[in-house]
């Protein structure tokens, strides 16, 4: 008999993800996927997934779910919700066995905003187009071309590993204020100089006009050149920062438009997209230049990082076998002052 | 300063563009697709899709297979070796009901120019149109070859929601949108024909190089079309096969 996920009440921003969709920008069609790409691989991992399964992304909100038909190990990753299993607090970044009858409640993060739940074997859903993750304005993937919402019932598939213990890994770090690491261009020419000095000397926030497509960010207006503000329509990638006539910056996400008549200033660089997804509506957001370099270094950095993720998860301990273990290792420690 | 064309613009690790100008213009775009059509020949290693446009080409690529500034200039070399024509594209005509509720700023062009809507009708239809790009949204063709006379500013207000279907025209160029979406466009028509259709063989009905023509059509028409369409059928004729 097969596990059922049943949703009791969830977020409007609640999607089904995958690593997203490839091959379709020249049809105008974006990726979508996580958009915390090493929440969503941490939150697999954990239970024993391949990084880029379909699970279950949270934006700024959560939910309450059950399973039937038997029990699920489950684990979260990203934006630091608060958890409980029927009732008890748990942890992030740990896997947990949610049985039949249970009932798993995630509140609202605190800090950050995308939270990814994944579900061990994954959600069985149909692919489309090669991918399940939802892309709301084409209605193409998730559940019926949709988020999810109460009363959804999600088929999972059996888990790879069964009767495997429960894992931990060390947190994905969500920061509030950090640069956020950008290479100029492609159109940097068509801005004046202090136009380019507003990016790179201000601090914007996060304005109430973000979501999955694209962050409208808050501050000092970017001046443009004598050329003004329209181009004619070029491609766009996750993390352009096209700044239309108004002069607010707007970074273009995974579900965002495959072409755009706006010029873009610069381009956040691909391992800083999760730490500027993570920031909630006003959030304080700078950026600094790199040069390409730098930037291809933290992309190959963060693959890295990403697919030794299965390796690294250790198996959870309570704090009895933690004490014991450090005793073993020979650095004596009395249970006053090991510290949780 | 003079600019070089065809140049290298970066676009963080993950891409860049080959610009070959910035201008709309027939040739400038057919050499954007002879690049593209060079590329999918060619096949680089780490390069993972292409996205032509009007007058550049956006080439995503791997950082972890690949330096993009290499495959750049990689690829900028071919784009100044001189590019081959790209093969000609498929010619479909599309049926567009004009005017009245399926595109209600028919009289305002028409009013804008000085000619009568069904003069406006003529030379929309009378033009054989190149699809220059998709792109903005899955589906979403952008076609040059709009007669000149019809070209006029975009409206100061875009509406916040147009129909899928909606047959459009904004500056010197003219749109065929797939789905609705907010648009600053005016609207002359609508098609039954769905150019992003998921589960329909072919997903998406246009290609960059097709060329189309736009064929008037009775409203009392657009019921049985639209049906055909949903349910599957293209509706739009191909003409070169």
């Amino acid at each position: 008999m097969s596990v059922t996920l049943v949703v009791l009440e969830c977020g409007a921003a609640t999607t089904v993800q995958d690593g997203g969709r490839r091959g379709y920008l020249r049809f105008g069609l974006s990726s979508s996927g996580p958009m915390d790409r090493l929440a969503h691989a941490a939150a697999n991992a954990l239970v024993g997934n391949a990084i880029d399964a379909p699970a279950i992304e949270f934006g700024l909100s959560g939910g309450r779910f059950r399973v039937e038909g038997g029990s699920v190990r489950l684990a979260l990753a990203g934006a630091r919700c608060p958890i409980t299993l029927d009732g008890e607090q748990i942890g992030h970044h740990r896997s947990v066995v949610l049985r039949e009858g249970a009932q798993l409640r995630i509140d609202r993060p605190r800090d950050g905003v995308f939270t990814t739940l994944a579900l061990a074997g994954g959600i069985v859903l149909p692919p489309s187009m090669g991918s399940v993750s939802l892309h709301r304005r084409a209605a193409l993937g998730g559940l019926n071309g949709r988020p999810l919402r109460e009363g959804d019932r999600l088929a999972l598939a059996p888990p790879p590993v069964s009767g495997e213990a429960d894992h931990m890994l060390d947190p994905v770090a969500i920061d509030r204020d950090q640069p956020i690491r950008v290479v100029l261009g492609p159109q940097e020419g068509r801005f004046t100089a202090s136009g380019i000095e507003t990016l790179l000397g201000s601090i914007f926030t996060v304005s109430t006009q973000a979501d999955r497509m694209g962050y409208q960010l808050d501050g000092p207006r970017i001046k443009h050149g004598k050329m003004g503000a329209d181009i004619v329509s070029d491609g766009t990638v996750a993390g352009s920062i096209q700044v239309p006539g108004s002069g607010r910056p707007i970074v273009l996400l995974a579900d965002r438009q495959t072409t755009g008549g706006y010029p873009k200033i610069a381009t956040v660089v691909s391992a800083d997209l999760r730490r500027l997804a993570q920031r909630q509506p006003g959030n304080p957001v700078r950026f600094a230049s790199v040069p390409l370099e730098e930037a291809v270094r933290l992309a190959r950095e963060r693959a890295v990082e990403i697919a030794a993720l299965p390796a690294l998860r250790a198996p959870l301990l309570d704090a009895a076998d933690r004490l014991r273990l450090a005793n073993l290792a020979g650095n004596a420690v009395d249970a006053f002052s090991f510290e949780e | 300063m003079t600019l070089q064309y065809p140049r290298l613009l970066a676009c963080g690790d993950t891409a860049f563009t080959i610009e070959f100008g910035d201008t709309i213009d027939a040739e400038l775009n057919a050499t954007v697709l002879a690049l593209d059509a060079k590329l999918a020949e060619t096949q680089l290693p780490g390069l993972v899709e292409t996205v032509p446009t009007y007058r550049s080409l956006t080439v995503h690529c791997d950082p972890v297979a690949v330096d993009p500034a290499e495959l750049g200039r990689q690829v900028l070399a071919l784009a100044r070796a001189g590019l081959r024509p790209p093969k000609p594209g498929r010619s479909w005509r599309i049926p567009v009901v004009y005017g009245g509720e399926f595109g209600i700023d028919l009289s305002s062009v028409a009013q804008h120019h000085g000619l009568s809507p069904d003069e406006v009708i003529a030379r929309h239809a009378g033009g054989e149109y190149r699809v220059a790009m998709l792109g903005f949204l899955p589906g979403y063709a952008y076609l040059s070859g709009l007669d000149p006379a019809l070209a006029l500013p975009r409206r100061p207000t875009p509406r916040a929601l147009t129909p899928a279907g909606t047959i459009s025209i904004g500056g010197v160029q003219a749109l065929v949108a797939s789905i609705a979406a907010p648009s600053g466009w005016h609207l002359l028509g609508r098609t039954p024909v769905r150019i992003f259709m998921p589960g329909r063989e072919p997903t998406f009905l246009l290609q960059p190089g097709d060329a189309v023509r736009f064929e008037p059509t009775g409203a009392d028409r657009w019921a049985a079309l639209d049906r055909a369409a949903a349910a599957g059928d293209a509706v739009a004729e191909r003409v070169d096969a």
